[in-house]
């Protein structure tokens, strides 16, 4: 395995008065593909979006590399540069072209020039499938394009650990495999993920770990053959249950 | 000499006056499309303090600050909306020579309220124009490390500006009609000098007629612009399919400034916006 990325120790999150993430221990090592699984309102994306500061963590350590990311003096916009993030709704800009989605993070965030921004962007749209949409706004294309340009531009920036919450879960049935071939392929090359999905047969292929939260705690993890065939808990069996049946 | 008829005393006012006119045209112009301008600049530096996000338990210093700023701004928002413009005249303009002893002159002080004014209006509509982007915007630029400031400028003020311009072109065309206010001041705007002309033959109606036509002229092309502008941000409504080649041929399009301000060297690029033009041709006609 390679070395620690992500170290998430006695992470809590409250909205108000409602504990949505109780006490929460996980670490993420180079090249670990995490997806984590869970009923709907256990708290997976919270989570995720407190790895990715967009939350406030209420209390407990996030380590990225041995530093605490709510520390004093820590650079959340250089953190995030470093850690990118895919959204279940996407979250392209509207106001720009593919290519300028895809081009703006390394001009304004990294600094890079014009030309290796572009360079670059065109390297990922092409890996996506989507250079030939170079010129489209993304209004005009479907959800799968647009989760394949969002992915692009998550890229671009050449993250350390991307971050997926339901990537394909906005989309029709017939776009979703467009989206996990791409991650999928992405998994293969090596770059550390962590994903939180619904689709269970892709989490099983694609990870190296996988991570099942149930109210606000991390339930059961572990190998993807260990939770799916031989799951330790009642609870993560008969969740892995009621999906199977669906 | 003053000829008898309706059509015959407008021909003359034109023929006698009108480099008086065409002055006050120009000064009413100049003043609307500036002030406007500045107005909007005011507002959306407004809109943009006024939705720094800031946690009070975060950062109390910054809090108590912004707090103090958002008050003033909030403050001056209200009293410029809330007065009418031509009293604001009158006190800015007699007000700053007794109190401060500073004489503004007549066209410091015209585009100091009209800019001020405009300012006031502009800073709401701004703010609604922000609040109007989804927050999955802001959370995209956020993911790619951008911080409040570039999010602003890059990703959510585009946008907020496409939105409110119909309320922009709204604001320059209540300003080419309200800087009439402004004669009690002595601006030699339109309406003040067509006070002069008409007083100087008694031809009241005939001068107002002319008048009231340029004032329409100058509204109603002055929109005209305005649809057009928001036309070309737009862009185009279909986008064409890049072929994998020309991107092979990357290295040529490093003038390529998504502006289309540059002409790239790249052939394929340029048969590219060829094509563009060609069918922009086609939709003309
Ligand atoms: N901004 C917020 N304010 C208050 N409560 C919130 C907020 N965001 C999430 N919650 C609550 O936190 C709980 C966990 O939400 P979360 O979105 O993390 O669940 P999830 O596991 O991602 O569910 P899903 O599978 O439906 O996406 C839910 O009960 C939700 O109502
Ligand atoms: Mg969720």
């Amino acid at each position: 395995m390679g070395t620690n990325i992500i170290k998430v120790s006695h992470l809590q999150k409250f909205f108000g008065k409602n504990q949505v993430l109780r006490d929460v221990d996980f670490k993420v090592d180079e090249g670990d593909v995490t997806t984590i699984i869970g009923a709907s309102g256990s708290g997976k994306s919270t989570l995720l979006r407190c790895i990715n500061l967009l939350e406030k963590p209420s209390g407990g350590e996030i380590l990225f590399h041995g530093k605490p990311i709510t520390g004093k003096g820590f650079d959340p916009c250089g953190y995030r540069a470093k850690v990118g993030m895919c959204f279940q709704s996407f979250n392209l800009f509207n106001n720009m072209t593919v290519l300028e989605n895809c081009m703006t993070g390394p001009v304004k965030v990294l600094k890079k020039t014009k030309e290796e921004a572009r360079e670059k962007a065109l390297l990922y749209l092409k890996k996506v499938g989507m250079e030939p949409y170079i010129n489209a706004k993304p209004m005009q294309l479907s959800g799968g394009q647009k989760q394949r340009v969002a992915i692009a531009r998550a890229l671009a920036m050449e993250p350390e650990v991307l971050l997926f919450d339901e990537p394909t879960s906005a989309l029709d049935p017939q776009m979703v495999g467009e989206v996990l071939s791409v991650m999928r392929q992405l998994a293969g090359e090596g770059l550390t993920m962590i994903i939180v999905t619904h689709e269970m047969a892709f989490a099983r292929d694609v990870s190296t770990h996988v991570v099942y939260m149930a109210d606000g705690v991390i339930c059961e993890e572990g190998a993807p053959e260990e939770i799916f065939e031989h799951p330790k808990k009642e609870k993560t069996a008969e969740f892995l249950r009621r999906f199977s049946e669906r | 000499m003053l000829p008898s008829d309706f059509w015959g005393r407008i021909v003359f006012i034109l023929q006698e006056y009108g480099s008086s006119f065409a002055s006050g045209i120009w000064t009413t112009m100049i003043i609307a499309v500036i002030s406007t301008a500045i107005g909007c600049l005011i507002g959306f530096a407004i809109g943009i303090v006024q939705t720094i996000p800031c946690d009070r338990e975060d950062n109390p210093v910054k809090w108590g600050l912004l707090s103090v700023v958002k008050f003033i701004l909030t403050a001056y928002v209200e009293i410029f909306r809330g007065t009418p413009m031509m009293v604001q005249a009158m006190f800015i303009y007699y007000g700053s020579a007794m109190v401060f002893d500073i004489n503004m002159g007549m066209w410091t002080a015209a585009f100091f309220i009209v800019s001020i004014n405009t300012g006031a209006y502009m800073a709401e509509t701004v703010r609604g124009g922000i609040l109007s982007i989804d927050p999955g915007q802001t959370e995209g630029a956020m993911a790619i490390g951008m911080n409040h400031f570039q999010t602003m400028i890059n990703v959510i003020l585009p946008q907020a500006l496409r939105n409110i311009m119909p309320q922009i072109g709204n604001n320059l065309i209540i300003n080419i009609k309200d800087t009439s206010v402004l004669s009690v001041i002595g601006v030699m705007e339109l309406f003040y000098t067509t006070k002069g002309i008409a007083g100087a033959y008694y031809t009241y109606f005939e001068a107002f007629t002319i008048t009231m036509v340029f004032y329409f002229i100058m509204t109603f092309i002055c929109s005209r612009i305005l649809r057009f502008m928001e036309a070309r941000m737009d862009g185009p409504d279909n986008y064409e399919l890049v072929q994998t080649d020309a991107l092979v041929l990357g290295e040529g399009m490093h003038t390529y400034t998504g502006k289309d301000k540059n002409v790239s060297t790249n052939s394929d690029y340029r048969a590219h916006k060829t094509g563009n033009f060609n069918r922009d041709q086609r939709e003309g006609m």
